[in-house]
């Protein structure tokens, strides 16, 4: 135990993901040791993302404004929405520049022994998007795990008679990995060979 | 660094920093362990597919101070792959694996709990019989493995010969007129024997029965589960039924 604010910055560390005591100790004695024009800026950062980054009213991607950038350009294809886990496996899919459509972000993967179904996900606002009649394809991306692929399959299931094709990216993705790890390359030829579930 | 080799069942996976996780899983012979398998989020990861809730897998570790190490893995079953596919067994399975890490102890060898999760997972996995009675019966026996097994016949309290009318969890079961505790409920005979048929592996007659009687079997076995297992499980609520 140190005192006071070193305690303090340890034990918020500490609460981050994938950061255990040691390593919050470790980043509390690096901030110690950084000039204050440094860990300002890292302030500003943190006091920033809170106050003007939300959640697109759209999509539930990240976004600064009501809608996100990706819902508010007028150039995205209406016509199809590609659902994923987080706002990160967004940026995973951009990257590859083969999807034009529009997205529909989870905030997760259905996992009951994590206390996790579909109501805690944003599974239900997905249904007054298809409601128009615009959407044509809803391509379900989520993680190649387990949780990821019954995910698909409830999705599936929920949308078998909403009358839009329903696709899951092409097997070849490698199963237990990460969406966001997965390379340009392999995540392009897997949406160009998604199948259809739902015929 | 002392190495070993054992059947295990994937319990539960965490993300352990940037590309590794944690894996829990249920050996065949030496309980509950927890392992560190190192870059299995990665793309190019040999062991990924075969590290998922729900595989029985053939793995190779080596002992550490405070997690193992997972060093080799080969499917033995890929139960996994076949539960994704219905979301009512999902929701089932990891039930089953929730309670399974609830009912056993890290190191403590409990072959018996190990080989019940194996036989309701595939039974699962090759659509046996309904999810919901696969977990159903699977719970009353891990139970029952666990050391607190109910019994659907004679009374719980004295062992009087049965068939009685009156239920109370905490008691343990089936009680007779004269045991039966303030508050016991009264199932219908069917439910008993349900249960009954459940606990003794009985499909004939587990196939067969009502809906009715299933639902009411259900909320029996899941306030016997809720009584024992101190925490609950999570998971329960979320389990889909027929
Ligand atoms: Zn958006
Ligand atoms: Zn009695």
């Amino acid at each position: 135990m140190y005192e006071g604010a070193v305690q303090d910055l340890i034990d918020e560390l500490g609460r981050l993901p994938g950061v255990g005591p040691k390593s919050a100790q470790r980043i509390a004695f690096h901030l110690l040791q950084q000039d204050s024009e440094d860990v300002n800026r890292l302030v500003t950062a943190l006091t920033e993302v809170k106050a003007k980054v939300r959640f697109c009213e759209v999509c539930g991607n990240v976004a600064q404004a009501e809608r996100c950038r990706i819902c508010a350009d007028p150039r995205r294809d209406q016509t199809s929405i590609c659902v994923v886990e987080e706002p990160k496996d967004v940026v995973a899919i951009e990257r590859t520049r083969e999807f034009r459509g529009t997205y529909h972000v989870l905030g997760g993967a259905i996992s009951p022994i994590d206390g996790i179904g579909p109501d805690d996900l944003r599974v239900r606002e997905l249904m007054p998007r298809l409601a128009s009649g615009e959407v044509q394809e809803v391509i379900i991306a989520t993680d190649p795990n387990l949780e990821g692929e019954a995910t698909a399959t409830y999705l599936s299931r929920l949308l078998r008679d909403v009358g839009v094709t329903v696709t899951r990216l092409a097997s070849g993705l490698p199963v237990g990995g990460d969406l966001e790890y997965a390379d340009e390359v392999t995540l392009g030829r897997a949406f160009e060979g998604r199948r259809q579930v739902n015929a | 660094m002392p190495l070993y080799r054992d059947e295990a069942i994937v319990l539960r996976t965490h993300k352990l920093g940037e590309a590794d996780r944690i894996i829990t899983m249920l050996t065949r012979t030496r309980g509950r362990v927890r392992a560190v398998a190192k870059g299995v989020r990665r793309t190019k990861s040999r062991f990924g597919s075969r590290l998922e809730p729900g595989m029985v897998i053939d793995v190779q570790c080596y002992e550490g101070r405070n997690l193992d190490t997972v060093t080799q893995v080969e499917t033995l079953a890929p139960y996994g792959d076949a539960i994704a596919r219905d979301y009512a067994a999902y929701t089932c399975a990891t039930s089953m694996l929730e309670t399974a890490l609830q009912l056993t102890e890290e190191h403590e060898p409990q072959t018996q709990q190990y080989l019940l999760l194996a036989g309701a997972l595939r039974s699962l996995a090759e659509h046996s019989h309904d999810p919901g009675l696969v977990l159903d019966a699977y719970l009353l026996r891990s139970l029952a493995v666990a050391g607190w097994a109910p019994s659907f016949v004679d009374c719980a309290r004295c062992g009087a010969t049965g068939p009685h009318r009156a239920f109370n969890v905490q008691a343990g079961g089936a009680v007779c007129s004269i045991c039966r505790p303030p508050g016991s409920s009264a199932p219908a005979p069917e439910t008993f024997a349900l249960l009954a048929s459940l606990l003794a592996g009985d499909w004939e007659v587990a196939d067969a029965s009502d809906d009715r009687f299933r639902r009411q079997g259900n909320g029996l076995v899941s306030a016997f589960l809720q009584w024992h297992i101190e925490r609950g499980l999570r998971s329960l609520r979320l389990v889909e039924r027929a």
